[in-house]
């Protein structure tokens, strides 16, 4: 039964902290904090009185970065934005290849998407499947008024035809290396490329 | 190749891991539009050789949810009364590319013999007095539910304890989780040596209920035992049966579940079957929720 392995991160965005190669930090909890200000005031910028407004974190990586955005939204425009979170293993393009299958981790869509501009919330953008995995994940919710994504951090090598709408930073990266968001508290933020 | 035959062979984080996945299939259940893409072009042969509704049904349900193709395959009918033994016809099934076969079959240890000889992974839907682990796994996860944990819970199961392959099953799942289990029946449905699995064997109501979180009634075949293993049904109703009167032994927000078909008014009366502390019909909702995470877990599994 060793396909029940207890095991559940996968590549890609993995926190693994056992070996640690050459690690360079290349987001502060300052410029982190800077970021995530300016991705607010972007998101009300494009999106005047955010009434019809939902953020969907993709889980797990971007429920973080969606939870500062929602508290930066209601300083900025006053009203509660609706918040949702996403979890995508079960729509991705290589859930069923070889090997242990991710544990999903339930979603969580407390409004009704119809008719709503859906911002989906993502710490890291890389090839872009995870976005695709979200859009007809969020799909089968309703039919969105539109659906536009934000990242924290933007790395490049799209293997889809897949756009970001807001970045906090774009960072050039080799496609072997890994990017990662460390939370390791309240304030200790830093996002680290492996 | 990995299966689903049994709870006796899976560890604590094995059930665990099935578990959690099964939380995350709850949330789709609860959906508008109940399917995910995860099991598009994937085939799934539910061979079912002893009649079942809710079990096959819960299954078909399973895999639809995960957008498999299911294809129910039932006794009578089949090529197996033309005497093709019952491997021929599975590896012939499994020649049509079945990405994993369910089997439910009225001898113990035919899932087991299946999973040997066919290349395919095989999940257990009851197979005799043997295994039901599917139905031990939502029994899990409703406790879990209601009471967050199992570790340090006391579980009571009433009935037919050597006959019933959920007994079995779910003696293994709950220890496993750290439950404390005690069993209770007539003197002639508790097996000799069952302590070895870890339970305390009672033989009155009181006894075995004394300060239960949970009470597990099993299915008694009126039909097939009234006469062979106990007196009447009567008899049975008033000393194991499980009204408002007996759930007074356990605790005072113990819940109660039952795997169905449920004999109203012999294992349990209809007001406690319909009652706040019964969970049955959970049960039912989380079993959709288990066989689709089960199914997840193995489909496409191959060695």
């Amino acid at each position: 039964m060793s396909s029940f392995d207890t095991e559940t991160d996968r590549g890609e965005k993995a926190s693994r902290v056992s070996e640690r190669p050459a690690t360079r930090v290349v987001m502060d909890a300052a410029a982190i904090e800077r970021a995530t200000t300016r991705l607010a005031h972007e998101i009300v910028e494009r999106n005047p009185g955010l009434a019809e407004l939902a953020l969907v974190a993709i889980i797990s990586g971007g429920v973080p970065i969606a939870d500062r955005l929602a508290q930066e939204l209601k300083r900025i425009d006053g009203p509660k934005v609706f918040s949702g979170a996403l979890d995508v293993t079960l729509y991705r393009d290589d859930v069923m290849g070889h090997g242990r299958r991710p544990i999903p981790q339930p979603t969580r869509m407390p409004f009704l998407v119809g008719g709503r501009r859906v911002v989906l919330v993502e710490d890291v953008v890389f090839t872009g499947r995870t976005v695709r995995a979200a859009l007809d994940a969020v799909l089968d919710f309703g039919r969105p008024e539109s659906i536009q994504v934000a990242t924290l951090v933007d790395r490049g090598h799209r293997e889809l035809p897949i756009r970001v709408d807001f970045v906090g930073k774009n960072v050039p990266t080799s496609r072997d290396e890994r990017v990662e968001l460390q939370v390791n508290g309240p304030e200790d933020w830093r996002v680290v490329v492996v | 190749m990995k299966h689903l035959l049994g709870i006796e062979t899976l560890s604590r984080e094995e059930i665990e891991r099935i578990l959690e996945t099964t939380q995350a299939m709850l949330e789709i259940s609860q959906r508008e539009v109940k399917r995910v893409p995860t099991l598009r072009g994937r085939t799934i042969i539910n061979l079912f050789l002893e009649p079942s509704t809710r079990t096959r049904v819960s299954f078909e349900i399973a895999a639809k949810r995960l957008s498999a193709d299911a294809i129910n395959v039932s006794a009578s009918g089949s090529s197996l009364s033309k005497a093709e033994t019952l491997t021929d016809m599975a590896k012939n099934l499994v020649a049509m590319n079945a990405d994993l076969l369910v089997v439910r079959d009225r001898t113990a240890g035919v899932p087991q013999m299946l999973a040997e000889r066919v290349r395919a992974p095989v999940v257990n839907a009851g197979d005799g007095t043997h295994e039901h682990p599917t139905q031990a796994l939502l029994d899990a996860f409703t406790i879990r539910q209601a009471l967050g944990s199992l570790d340090g819970r006391r579980i009571a199961i009433v009935g037919d304890i050597a006959h019933s392959r959920v007994a079995r099953s779910d003696i293994y799942a709950f220890t496993k989780l750290g439950a404390e289990v005690r069993v209770a029946g007539p003197p002639t449905m508790i097996p000799k040596g069952i302590e070895m699995m870890g339970v305390k064997p009672c033989h009155s109501m009181p006894e075995a209920l004394d300060g239960a979180d949970v009470v597990v009634m099993l299915r008694i075949q009126r039909e097939r035992l009234a006469g062979a293993l106990f007196p009447s049904v009567r008899e049975y109703a008033a000393t194991f049966g499980l009204g408002f009167q007996s759930l007074r032994y356990a605790k005072p927000n113990a819940i109660v579940l039952h795997p169905g078909p449920v004999n109203r008014g012999v294992e349990i009366a209809a007001e406690v079957a319909d009652a706040e502390p019964s969970r049955i019909l959970d049960q039912v909702t989380n079993g959709v929720a288990v066989r689709m995470a089960v199914l997840y877990l193995l489909t496409g599994n191959h060695s």
